[in-house]
């Protein structure tokens, strides 16, 4: 690239929080929590950029989750996200502010904001991180990221061009403890929409119906494959989460069979679980899934392949066909629960 | 209206395989093209029914990206043209959408890009937005559903879990999600015209470049290293017998953790 960084001019790790309607996403306190463990390796301070229609109560949020400083950018027109509305004001603050290091949520907003961004920073972007650190001689952010389906890990540097970013899968990294008496700086940017600066209108916004529940913070899983996708295998499965209080997601194929929500994906393509328990059934185990299982404490899998790949992950196995187990682990949970 | 769609040619991931020391065999993998992105060839195709006008589609990689370019004019699109270059070798997404960018205003006049939400096997579903940025254009992303009316565009947006309906001006670029359409099979006449048709080969010079900015050396990340993905091989135990005996065992073991 023709423009190459100062790079004795960028300082500061940036970290972009999401909000919708006031509320900051999730996966946004996880990335302040990585934005502060970034920051202070490199000695640094832990700058929030925040963008809406009125965002001044999310920004004290920020400060207390860990951010040293938020930057808050506040308009009507910013109520709904936009590419290049916020395209514009992230990156002419970053062109006067100069951080060394900014981080994203991989989440659709993040997905769709830091291509643009990056790309108008003239700097890259490592997408769907699934580890971040400091490269302390160097000074460097090393972002590790699934490529090739998930079939191979790559660690990725940005040596030249800054601000150094990546975006990171949603669920990875913990949201860091609350402390409501952590003290920083919150200061409002003045921004300046001009009508031709809003090119696409909004016409309609709606969150879906389909419950989706929250399967990343869930503390426990059964992941429903296509080995046990069958209506019998599914309601056995359905009243085994009833009674154990466990959230239900899967691989892939049920997403597209339609039997589970895409938000409730588990894996490459969906999301990082970390639950205390998760209970795979007919689930073979491909790597596109089993990404997703890092930091799953106990793993029970049942499978009728004894030689699957996902008996490697799991704690206790179960080689045998999906359906009778469950129907008959339904029936063994319900009469200890009656019993109780 | 004039469209031009960027395809990828993959690897097929999901046939790759391991080797006995847990390598990824890599060699021998077929190639298709990104599914994803056929679903944006049909979109254009679908659009081009409706409206009239063009459908050019675009693609950079090596000699063998011939072949994915074939397929889709036997989809029926009206012109290929093929990016091969040793000097757009080893491009990440910036130098990529560069390249792919500059392209396009090579083509010239357009009313829409089109492009898939991303690639299988990279998955970073950059390129489409970044080639927005570098045309200056409005990005209609995730898109399942297009529809054209004079020179506004509206889109149903999946972000997540909310359903948008945007419109913008023409030109813009979408990104379609695989939900869009259902891709269609090759109709007999447009294989035997694709047949026909020259598939032209640009390289660096063909189009208006700063070199700099092509391939690694246009490229600001770097690959510091591949590795495999630990296996974390627990010891697993295996519990056997009827049903109802595993039943048993298993709620035991997990009582016994405080799991249920």
């Amino acid at each position: 690239m023709a423009v190459k960084a100062d790079l004795t001019k960028h300082k500061g790790v940036w970290v972009f929080a999401e909000q919708r309607d006031g509320r900051l996403s999730t996966t946004s306190l996880e990335m302040v929590g990585k934005g502060r463990d970034l920051a202070d390796k490199l000695g640094v301070t832990l700058t929030c950029i925040l963008l809406g229609k009125s965002v001044k109560e999310p920004a004290a949020e920020l400060i207390a989750y860990g951010a040293d400083r938020v930057i808050v950018a506040e308009h009507p027109e910013l109520a709904e996200y936009r590419t290049e509305l916020y395209t514009k004001i992230i990156c002419d603050q970053a062109q006067i502010e100069k951080p060394e290091i900014l981080i994203i949520g991989a989440t659709p907003v993040g997905r769709d904001l830091t291509p643009r961004l990056s790309f108008r920073l003239n700097t890259g972007c490592t997408a769907d991180c699934t580890e971040l650190d400091i490269d302390p001689e160097a000074r460097l952010l090393v972002s590790t990221r699934p490529a090739f389906g998930g079939n191979v890990m790559a660690t990725i540097i940005c040596p030249e061009h800054r601000p150094q970013m990546s975006t990171v899968r949603p669920g990875v990294f913990h949201v860091p403890a609350r402390d409501a008496s952590r003290k920083g700086d919150i200061s409002a940017i003045e921004v300046n929409i001009k009508p031709e600066d809003v090119n696409v209108r909004v016409l309609e916004s709606s969150v879906s119906e389909g419950h989706c529940a929250d399967i990343q913070d869930a503390e426990k899983i059964i992941g429903v494959g296509i080995g046990a996708s069958d209506d019998v295998s599914f309601a056995a499965i359905r009243e085994i989460a009833g009674l154990i209080g466990a959230e239900i997601g899967g691989t892939r194929p049920c997403v597209e069979k339609a039997l589970i929500d895409h938000g409730v994906q588990i894996g490459q393509t969906g999301k990082n679980i970390r639950p205390e328990l998760y209970i795979a059934c007919g689930i073979s185990g491909a790597v596109q899934h089993t990404t997703g299982l890092s930091n799953a404490k106990f793993i029970v899998a049942i499978n009728k392949d004894p030689n699957a790949e996902i008996f490697k992950f799991a704690n206790i196995g179960i080689a045998g066909d999906a359906k009778p187990v469950l129907q008959a682990f339904a029936k063994e949970l319900k009469q200890r629960h009656q019993e109780q | 209206m004039n469209i031009i769609v960027c395809i990828k040619q993959v690897p097929n991931v999901t046939k790759v395989s391991w080797d006995a020391d847990g390598s990824l065999i890599r060699s021998g993998l077929p190639t298709i093209i990104n599914p994803v992105d056929k679903n944006a060839i049909e979109a254009a195709l679908q659009l081009k029914e409706k409206h009239g006008g063009k459908v050019t589609v675009i693609s950079m990689g090596p000699d063998q990206v011939q072949e994915a370019l074939l397929e889709a004019l036997c989809m029926g699109a009206d012109d290929a043209i093929q990016l091969t270059d040793k000097a757009f070798a080893g491009a990440d997404t910036w130098a990529t959408s560069y390249t792919l960018g500059v392209t396009i205003e090579k083509i010239g006049k357009y009313d829409l890009v089109i492009t898939g939400v991303e690639a299988m096997d990279g998955n970073t579903a950059q390129v489409g937005p970044q080639i927005a940025e570098h045309l200056g254009i409005p990005l209609l992303s995730y898109a399942t559903d297009i529809e054209v009316s004079g020179s506004t565009v509206k889109i149903k947006q999946k972000l997540g879990d909310v359903s948008r309906l945007l419109e913008a001006s023409l030109p813009v670029l979408i990104t379609v999600e695989k939900e869009i359409n259902e891709y269609r099979v090759m109709p007999i006449d447009k294989i035997l015209e694709a047949f026909e048709k020259d598939i032209p080969v640009w390289g660096a010079d063909s189009i208006p470049a700063d070199v700099v900015n092509l391939g690694l050396k246009g490229s600001p990340t770097r690959l510091r290293k591949v590795f495999s993905p630990k296996l974390e091989k627990g010891r697993v135990e295996m519990l056997e017998g009827t049903p109802e005996d595993i039943s048993r065992q298993l709620a035991d073991k997990l009582s016994a953790k405080f799991l249920i």
